[in-house]
């Protein structure tokens, strides 16, 4: 905790245009070269400090682009926390800066704790004396939220599946540990057949772990998207709105072929795919166009529905038929027009039809009922991510979402890369006591996602599940 | 009593136990006027346990001691009656030594050495009380009115403060082994303000070996060519004598399921807690009540006694009970006791309450060492003694403390861990408890400590002229290594890899590189090697060395890097008179342990639980704060 290289994002997140990762400590230079691409091909070591160069961040695993970003180079002491500082400013949506934290972490430097970027300033002797008073503030209020994220995180599933496998490691570990400390008792003995098909399992539940966090959509290529409705009902202008309303349009996603017909928004930092964007521009009219049989199909494929409403108008046969074939799937009814005085809507058969669906009353023309609708669509998200790194927090917390999930990606592969040293020591017939440094490692790091890492732990389960004793 | 001035000294060391024996020697040999008082003169170096010495984490313990220049490495080398190295197949960090001891000889050798050492006053005495004057240590004063005076005093009282043996429903004030209790002292020490908490322990019954058939068990001898725990030990001849291995039985789990009413444990009669790793056998039978048998080692008290040890038999049922188990064992049918087995009950020393050297925090000059401070076993006892021996002469001689960190030795661990975390059971070394195990292997004990110990004035220019040769041939044989190269045309060679079934060599490489190769030995290959003027055999010791540097680089590489990042923690300071109260910022949880434990660095307070990574932090901006007002700049 002293001395190393440390990272952040030092910008609020999914606020204003541009979002800033900063890395600070002796191997900056490293993490430059390892996850930045200049687009003027000059290598880092020519760099002037103090300069900005233009360029792309790219994964230091398999070289794929992140983001196009403004790379600033600020050589030690002349810098912030008087350390080597780098800084990438990336696209400001919430995707670009969390995969460039991603990206820089990978590149083998840590989080930063709370504040630590003031107090490395402070210890550099960058701020002054009456500063450290407000630096052990920061560490103190940023630790406290930090802790209510922590928090929310220990109850759902993930910090269940997490612990379900940090006990499996334990088991292969106290086994081995105690096969080591006390060689004289009789204890059943692990077989290495035994020992790859346990460390093959572990492995296995860390992938999936990692899977999710990685693949979930939300996280990586946004919630397909359909706005579905009948003419005139006001979805082009809908679109228009929420198009005017996002802060950031998020960069094209290597990997993922992004449609002539989609559009890729960021609301409420959730990032949405809407579908036949072009379709309803042209016709404006979905249903007309394609009809109903064809726009079920379309609601089918969708991870997330806004079915719009005229608020003006009757509910239509139609409407209903689509409104009830929603089901479970994730959709929000919006009753447009809601500023217009004529209401025809017969607000209980709507209910009767879409049952506990969030219905919000909204005018895209005046620009009503937005923050709703965002807010509705961050739940909706947040309840369908179950299972992966968002399950269990609090959609209103954004920012921390963030930062935790780059801290359980980072310590997640971390586990996984010490397993994997397991599994390569096994092929290589390592003994146990080599074997054992990388399951602690991997155990420690899975801990600290959920906030455990006790040693006291490993003598417990020794003493819990084998009999010892002279 | 009339009390008299009956000595001064610059140590005293009250017990000679394990503990009290490293400590007054390392005192006495640092070249302080050290007393050392026993109860008894007859219980000097008792093992009151187990006669064995070693195993996994002790041995490490016992080859760093020896390291250090203590004594017990010698001892038990000069007393063995049978040596094995245990987890030979389980990788190089873990490999441990472990002897059977001839109890009354190495009590014998050990008088002798005691008897023998310059500056050393050795005494029977009962200590009752311990002097203190204004948070300084004074002296102590015997059951029979003498009053020695001393600025250090150094516990290493055992088992012995307010000891009770309990059999059965029989219990009474009692030390081990029918020795007498220390019951004053314990009161003497609540007095001046320590803190004690209650721990028991127990032994098993020692049999009669002529009433044992050892036809029905299984012979456990020792290894052939034996291994010493002392680096300087000369090899020893030695005919060794061998262990027993035998098995409860389905009668002995009835009898004591039948018993259990009678039993101290369960009727609520034993109060302190006891080892996990030590449990007795009513415990077992209890807790892992499908296990259908357990083993028992029958291990001879020394060559020339019939007495044996009945390991896995430990116990507090009354004797009537202990010999109708003892005669359901296989091959014991017939057995008779000649001791029986026992639990005791004593006081210890809070251990968080000592600083690193072991020194009490807030009584000066009071030293506390062994098992009195919480923990099990003879290993861990010499080592804590050495170290508070050593730390009362350096305070004797006005020199800064010395002290052994995690990544030094199991010894640094093993104090760490008391002293920062505390224990709630007798505390056990363990290998598992050690972060940096590869790096504390018990082969390397000489590499870490030797130098150290020379600083300090404890090893003697044979055992350093001895280690600074070995070092000399391990960095020739490497370099010897690393320059020889070999390439695919050395027919030889490529002999050598077939037989071993390793693959053929396609390019040319170092004969240090190619023994990194899981499948070749350092014997393997030394015959490819030109020597300018040959030696007929590389020493094993030497060749252990380059074999293992070569074949576990990487892995030692990894450890050295978490060695340098934990000591960036480690070497920052905290003042002692550092006041947590007025540091702004810290929760309340961390404010309160730092008060009442007072780390030393800021690495060992982040060991202290309810201590977050935030609080370190503002710890590292309240120093660099402080520092800046105390050189009255901004820090410019």
């Amino acid at each position: 905790m002293v001395g190393d290289t440390i990272a952040a994002v030092a910008t609020a997140i999914g606020e204003g245009g541009i979002g800033i990762v900063r890395v600070s400590g002796p191997d900056a230079k490293e993490v430059i070269k390892k996850v930045f691409l200049p687009r003027y091909g000059s290598s880092v070591d020519s760099w002037t400090s103090h300069t900005l160069h233009l360029g792309h961040v790219i994964h230091p695993d398999d070289g794929h682009v992140i983001d196009e970003v403004l790379c600033a180079w600020m050589a030690g002491p002349r810098s912030f926390t008087t350390e080597d500082v780098v800084e990438f400013h990336c696209h400001g949506g919430s995707v670009p800066v969390r995969e460039t934290l991603n990206a820089v972490l990978r590149a083998g430097v840590r989080l930063a704790e709370p504040g630590e970027f003031a107090r490395r300033a402070f210890l550099g002797g960058r701020l002054d004396l009456a500063q450290a008073e407000a630096i052990i503030g920061i560490i103190r209020s940023k630790t406290r939220d930090g802790l209510g994220a922590a928090v929310s995180q220990l109850e759902g599933q993930l910090s269940r599946r997490i612990s379900k496998v940090r006990n499996e490691i334990l088991a292969v570990l106290a086994h081995l540990e105690a096969l080591i400390d006390f060689p004289e008792e009789d204890l059943p003995d692990i077989t290495p057949e035994r020992l790859s098909k346990d460390v093959q399992s572990i492995s296995t539940e860390i992938q999936r772990l990692l899977d999710r966090s990685q693949t979930g959509r939300v996280l990586q290529e946004g919630w397909r998207t359909v706005i579905a409705g009948r003419p005139n009902v006001g979805k082009s202008s809908l679109l228009n709105a929420l198009l005017d309303e996002q802060r950031a349009i998020v960069t094209d996603i290597p990997g993922t072929t992004r449609d002539a017909i989609e559009e890729f928004i960021e609301i409420g930092g959730i990032p949405l795919r809407l579908v036949d964007t072009a379709g309803i521009r042209e016709t404006e009219d979905l249903v007309e166009k394609i009809g109903v049989e064809k726009t079920r199909e379309y609601m089918e494929k969708a991870d997330l529905v806004l079915y719009v409403l005229d608020g003006s108008d009757g509910l239509s046969n139609d409407d209903e038929e689509l409104l009830r074939s929603l089901q479970d799937r994730p959709s929000v009814v919006l009753v447009n027009k809601s500023d217009l005085t004529v209401r025809r809507l017969d607000e209980e058969q709507l209910q009767s039809v879409v049952g506990d669906k969030p219905v919000i009353f909204m005018s895209a023309k005046e620009g009503w009922g937005l923050e709703e609708l965002a807010a509705q669509i961050r739940r909706l998200v947040y309840k369908n991510e179950a299972g992966s790194v968002l399950s269990g927090m609090d959609p209103n917390e954004s920012r921390l979402d963030l930062i935790t999930q780059a801290r359980h990606r980072e310590a997640l592969e971390r586990a996984q890369s010490h397993v994997l040293s397991v599994k390569s020591g096994l092929e290589m017939a390592l003994s146990p006591d080599f074997l054992t440094i990388d399951l602690k490692a991997a155990w420690e790091a899975l801990g600290e996602i959920i906030g455990e890492t006790v040693g006291e732990d490993i003598l417990d389960k020794i003493f819990s599940s084998f009999c010892i004793g002279k | 009593m009339l009390e008299y001035l009956a000595g001064q000294y610059d140590v005293i060391v009250i017990g000679a136990g394990h503990a009290g024996c490293e400590a007054a020697l390392a005192a006495a040999r640092m070249g302080c006027k050290t007393l050392i008082l026993t109860i008894s003169w007859d219980n000097v170096a008792l093992m009151p346990c187990n006669p064995a010495i070693g195993g996994p984490a002790k041995g490490h313990l016992v080859r760093e001691i020896d390291a250090l220049g203590g004594q017990m490495g010698l001892t038990i080398d000069a007393t063995a009656i049978q040596i094995r190295m245990l987890n030979t197949g389980k990788g190089p960090a873990v490999h441990a030594l472990r002897a059977q001891a001839d109890k009354k000889k190495y009590q014998q050798y050990m008088i002798q050495v005691l008897e023998h050492q310059q500056n050393l006053d050795v005494r029977q005495a009962m200590v009752e009380s311990i002097r203190v004057e204004q948070g300084q240590v004074q002296g102590v004063l015997t059951q029979t009115g003498a009053f020695f005076a001393a600025p250090n005093v150094v516990i290493t009282s055992g088992t012995y403060l307010k000891g009770r043996i309990i059999i059965g429903d029989l219990h009474y004030p009692g030390g081990p082994n029918g020795y007498f209790p220390s019951t004053e002292l314990a009161a003497s020490l609540r007095d001046i303000g320590v803190q004690l908490g209650r721990f028991k322990t127990g032994t098993p019954a020692r049999v009669d070996g002529r009433t044992v058939d050892f036809t029905k068990m299984v012979e456990q001898p020792g290894d052939e060519d034996p291994l010493n725990f002392s680096f300087i030990s000369p090899r020893i001849e030695r005919k060794q004598i061998s262990c027993w291995l035998t098995y409860t039985t389905e009668e002995t789990h009835q009898i004591i399921r039948d018993n259990l009413h009678r039993s101290p444990l369960y009727a609520g009669v034993i109060e302190g807690t006891g080892p996990r790793y030590c449990p007795s056998i009513e415990d077992k039978v209890v807790r892992f009540a499908d296990k259908k048998s357990h083993q028992v080692f029958v291990e001879p008290e020394g060559a020339n006694t019939h007495e044996m040890y009945v390991q896995g038999m430990s116990t507090s049922l009354p004797e009537d009970i202990q010999l109708a188990m003892l005669r359901s064992i296989i091959g014991m049918e017939n057995v008779k006791i000649i001791r029986p087995g026992y639990a005791i009950e004593y006081d210890y020393v809070v251990p968080t309450q000592l600083k690193l050297s072991l020194e009490h925090q807030t009584i000066q000059g009071l030293f506390t060492a062994g098992q009195v401070n919480g923990t099990s076993g003879y290993e861990e006892a010499a080592a804590q003694g050495i170290i508070a021996g050593i730390n009362a002469a350096c305070r004797a001689q006005g020199k800064e403390p010395f002290i052994l960190k995690r990544s030094d030795a199991y010894i640094g661990v093993l104090i760490d861990d008391l002293v920062t975390k505390g224990t709630n059971e007798p505390y056990r070394m363990l290998t598992s408890r050690a972060e940096y195990r590869l790096l504390l292997r018990q082969d390397n004990a000489d590499q870490r400590l030797t130098q150290i110990g020379r600083t300090i004035g404890l090893v003697d220019d044979i055992r350093y002229e001895r280690f600074q040769r070995k070092m000399d041939r391990v960095g020739q044989e490497k370099e010897l290594w690393s320059k020889t190269f070999v390439t695919p045309g050395n027919a030889r060679l490529q002999e050598i890899l077939e037989q071993k079934q390793s693959s053929p060599l396609t390019k040319g490489l170092s004969l240090f590189d190619l023994l990194r190769r899981p499948e070749l030995t350092f014997d393997d290959l030394h015959s490819l090697l030109e020597y300018d003027e040959a030696p007929e055999t590389v020493d094993p010791e030497v060749a252990e060395q380059v074999e293992i540097s070569a074949k576990f680089e990487g892995y030692l590489v990894k450890q050295q890097a978490q060695v340098e990042r934990f000591n960036k923690l480690e070497s920052r300071r905290l003042p002692p008179d550092l006041d947590y109260a007025s540091i702004g910022g810290l929760s309340t949880e961390a404010r309160q342990k730092l008060m009442a434990r007072r780390p030393e660095s800021l690495g060992q307070a982040s060991r202290i639980s309810g201590v977050n990574p935030a609080d370190i932090s503002i710890l590292l901006v309240y120093l660099e704060q402080r520092r800046r007002r105390d050189n009255g700049g901004n820090g410019e």
